[in-house]
């Protein structure tokens, strides 16, 4: 038994190391500055993840096919431990623990612990039960006031803009978040009414949209084209298809879309929402 | 003195009339079995819930007549709806963490052996004992009252007549904001969609209930183990099993009345008009929210997971004493480093409520408390890898009898580290901007909270049985159970993560919507596949376990050659357990292997003067 058990234990480790190593299922193409380094200190944590696994298992195989009751040994060893040993590994696996750790929050911090940079384009996502709203400034870099008590989905105000302030009149609010490449984006994170949450895979970003505050966040994308956005906190029953879509432009592109006046700004999203493809899965 | 007044007032005599011996016992060991057979019950509902999951991800919008006969409203047509899925999510997390996870490590093996293995005739206060195990009863039956007063018409309109708040029969099973119910979502009642009235409040107040019958059996434990250990029992005497006990109820101690409050705040958000978690200007359903302001959707997840981090480990700690325990006694040798894995298990527990928010990187909580946050979840890793190490230097030079519970609590080393061992990229701020919420966090916490524990209790449910029903359970059926479980589980949730490698979410109804995922049919048949096969196996278990009841070998006193009080007693154990005996303890509890002794092991009760092993 202990032989089966050890080779059945070292098979299952195998197979495990194989299925991230092989790299068969991994991350979409990063669309993101800060992308590859996500991708980086992944790939440092899941080598130490890997050998770490591994050496426990192939250890846990190993001292059950070696130390399985064959009558020739008469008794165990008779030991209590060896606390040098307890000291060693407690050491080492503190050292490596915390390293990782320190090292993990390196990209957090360069996006997270600072401001946006100056010149990014400001977008507010208001996201609400099964659909996203994204609010642009339009020409005058200003966002028009908004308010609860002005929303009403049936006469299609999402976002509570408010008609009779000026700031408001070139405001475009649409249903598909469109950035503009290489140049820093802010967006201003904010919900409706229950939590839902932000995810572009590619983008290697991920953040909550709570009711009652407003959550700004940024990121620089790299790369042009059509990615899908997807909700990533349970927000009720059609969860599952609350998606849009991220579309990134050259700079010429955006600026010309993002001053257009609403139903330009929508018809013109459209166009380019066609035009361009989703990546190659 | 402190022993006169523990004879005094916790003898009581044998029942004699079936109720107070069988029903309202206070017997710990009635009490531990009463435990035991809810978790079995519930593990059953929790695991079909997860089969009928993984059909409706596998081939969603296929016609399952029976389940149109069952739930006509959550499946009409036998179709399973997003909603029906969601309360599948939802319930199967509830039943499996609280009633599986909480009730057979703690309160079934914890309540049975803990006063055996130190040497007392029963718990400190039996009636809160009898109580607890009550309370957390009526919780499960008002949790299933859930799934019916939201899908049954009938009643639905029971509770309806209870106010606005619980008018029901929304269409679903149940509710559907997952385990953790997050604030806005769970506190908004019926415009938030299906699945947000009644069963949501009963969802409340089965969890509050919950944590009621927790807390006193915390209390007990705790009380116990400090008072009521015998002569010679020392702390670092005991076996690791009561430590782990010990530890798992200090943590409920401290934890469950946090969730308790946070519990009541959410369910007065919903019926009394209340503002904990709801915030101002919220637009649900196509209209304004009125009279709610100033609450906020963050404090429910912080007081939530101040309590669910903890959990976790109330969850596993008692896993991990039954498997250092076992592991020693079948690999005839001494726990390596006795006192560090006292240490550990004591760093484990109290670390644990240094980390919850980890669970909350990206929820708009301060990025610096992320940072704080982060470094302390992989400074959990440590004790985490010195419990590993010692497992594995146990082993070491050691003389393993391959018994079933033995291969179990091997399968518990394992299943610990492949899970845990994903801790180190989710604890990390940088690596959950992509990993949050997606199937490497379900991989990741199946095996290491889920099978993990399971593996130690199904270790600790096949070295028990003799002493608690004085029969073996066959070896050859257990055998068979261990290795289609233990392949298995891998086959299911090693996969996880490649889908999570990808970034597919959690709670997701259906894949389709999304290209990004469309790879991933073939994993999610394969899982599906597997589940269904590790579930069915699990009758093999049940069979055993009720067969070898009443047909089993008939086991002796000790029939594993153990060291620890329990095997000191006959199987099953009379009613005071050392029939007025008081048990003197001599020595360690793991004394295998001594040079010089007669036997292979020494047991703790065996006097002085022979050869002994050390103190």
């Amino acid at each position: 038994m202990g032989r089966v058990l050890g080779l059945a234990i070292w098979i299952i480790t195998l197979g495990s190391v194989w299925m991230f190593a092989s790299k068969h299922w991994w991350f979409p193409e990063s669309i993101s500055e800060h992308g590859p380094l996500v991708d980086h200190q992944f790939a440092i944590t899941i080598i130490v993840c890997g050998i770490a696994f591994a050496a426990a298992q192939i250890g846990l195989g190993w001292v059950v096919w070696k130390y399985r009751d064959s009558s020739a040994a008469t008794r165990a060893t008779y030991s209590h431990g060896n606390n040098r040993l307890e000291v060693v590994w407690t050491v080492v696996t503190a050292v490596v623990f915390i390293s990782l750790a320190i090292m993990g929050q390196r990209v957090w911090a360069s996006l997270h612990l600072h401001a946006a940079p100056a010149g990014s384009y400001t977008v507010e996502v208001v996201a609400q039960q099964f659909s996203w709203n994204f609010h642009y400034h339009g020409k005058d870099n200003v966002f028009g006031r908004t308010d609860p008590n002005l929303i009403d989905d049936s006469a299609l105000n999402y976002v509570g803009l408010d008609d009779t302030d000026p700031n408001a009149k070139d405001d475009s609010v649409v249903s598909t978040l469109v950035v503009p490449v290489n140049r820093p984006v802010e967006l201003i994170l904010k919900s409706k009414d229950v939590t839902h949450s932000f995810f572009v895979p590619q983008l290697r970003f991920k953040q909550d949209l709570v009711p009652g505050m407003a959550i700004p966040v940024h990121f620089t994308v790299n790369k042009v084209g059509k990615y899908e956005l997807a909700c990533a906190e349970l927000c009720g029953m059609n969860h599952y298809k609350m998606k849009s879509y991220m579309l990134v432009l050259p700079e010429n592109e955006f600026s010309e879309l993002v001053n257009l006046s609403q139903e330009k700004f929508q018809a013109r999203k459209d166009e380019l929402l066609a035009k361009y493809q989703l990546p190659q899965y | 003195m402190a022993e006169a007044i523990h004879e005094e007032v916790h003898r009581h005599p044998a029942p004699t009339g079936f109720i107070r011996k069988y029903i309202f016992s206070i017997d710990h060991k009635v009490i531990g079995i009463q435990y035991i057979l809810l978790a079995l019950t519930a593990v059953v509902v929790g695991l079909v819930m997860s089969v009928l999951m993984r059909l409706n991800l596998s081939w969603p919008g296929t016609n399952w007549p029976i389940m149109g006969t069952l739930f006509p409203t959550g499946a009409p047509g036998g179709i399973m709806s997003p909603e029906f899925y969601l309360s599948l999510v939802t319930m199967h997390g509830t039943i499996m963490v609280f009633f599986v996870l909480t009730t057979a490590p703690q309160g079934g093996f914890g309540n049975y052996f803990l006063p055996i293995q130190i040497g007392a005739d029963d718990m400190a206060f039996p009636f809160l004992n009898m109580m607890s195990f009550w309370v957390t009863f009526v919780g499960f039956v008002v949790l299933l009252l859930a799934i019916f007063a939201e899908g049954n018409l009938t009643i639905g309109s029971w509770f309806s007549k209870l106010g606005e708040s619980f008018a029901a029969g929304s269409g679903t099973v149940g509710p559907i904001g997952g385990w953790t119910g997050y604030a806005p979502l769970s506190a908004l009642g019926k415009i938030a969609g299906p699945g947000q009235g009644a069963g949501v409040n009963l969802w409340i107040i089965s969890i509050a209930i919950f944590c009621v019958g927790s807390l006193l059996g915390a209390l007990n434990f705790i009380t116990t183990l400090l008072n009521m250990r015998t002569r010679g029992m020392t702390l670092m005497r005991m076996p690791l099993t009561c430590w782990a006990w010990f530890t798992t109820a200090v943590l409920a101690l401290l934890s469950f009345p946090v969730l308790l409050g946070g519990g009541i705040l959410l369910l007065l958000d919903r019926v009394a008009g209340t503002s904990f978690f709801i915030p101002g200007g919220l637009y649900v359903s196509g209209s304004l929210v009125p009279l709610h302001n100033g609450g906020s959707p963050l404090l429910w997840q912080h007081l939530f997971w101040f309590f669910g981090h903890p959990e976790v480990y109330i969850a596993i700690l008692p896993g991990m004493g039954a498997t250092s325990h076992i592991l020693s006694t079948f690999a005839r040798k001494p726990i390596f480093g006795y006192r560090a894995m006292v240490f550990a298990i004591f760093a484990i527990g109290m670390l644990g409520f240094f980390v919850w928010g980890h669970h909350m990187f990206i929820s708009g909580m301060s990025p610096y408390s992320a940072v704080a946050f982060s470094v302390l979840t992989l400074s959990i890793g440590v004790p985490s890898a010195i419990k590993t190490f010692n497992w594995l230097g146990t082993l070491w030079g050691a003389k393993i009898r391959f018994t079933t519970p033995m291969l179990f609590a091997i399968g518990f080393v394992s299943l610990f580290v492949a899970g845990g061992i994903t801790g180190l990229v989710l604890g990390q701020t940088s690596l959950d901007f992509f990993f949050h919420d997606t199937y490497f966090v379900t991989a990741h916490f199946h095996l290491v909270m889920g099978v993990a524990s399971i593996f130690g209790m199904f270790a600790a449910t096949y070295f028990w049985f003799p002493k608690m029903f004085g029969r073996m359970m066959s070896e050859s059926l257990g055998k068979f159970h261990f290795w289609v479980t233990f392949i298995g589980v891998y086959a299911i949730f090693v996969p996880f993560h490649a889908m999570g490698m990808v970034g597919m979410p959690r709670r997701y109804a259906q894949f389709g919507e999304y290209e990004f995922l469309k790879n991933t049919h073939g994993l999610v048949l394969f899982v599906t596949v597997a589940a269904i096969i590790t579930a069915v196996v699990q009758l093999v278990f049940y069979f055993n376990f009720f067969w070898s009841m009443f047909k089993g070998k008939k086991a002796g006193d000790n029939p594993w050659e153990a060291t620890t009080l329990e095997w000191n007693i006959p199987s099953p154990p009379p009613h005071d357990n050392f029939a007025g005996i008081v048990p003197e303890v001599y020595r360690g509890p793991y004394e295998f292997a001594v040079p010089g002794a007669a036997k292979d092991y020494i047991m703790q009760s065996e006097p002085e003067g022979g050869p002994v092993g050390a103190h």
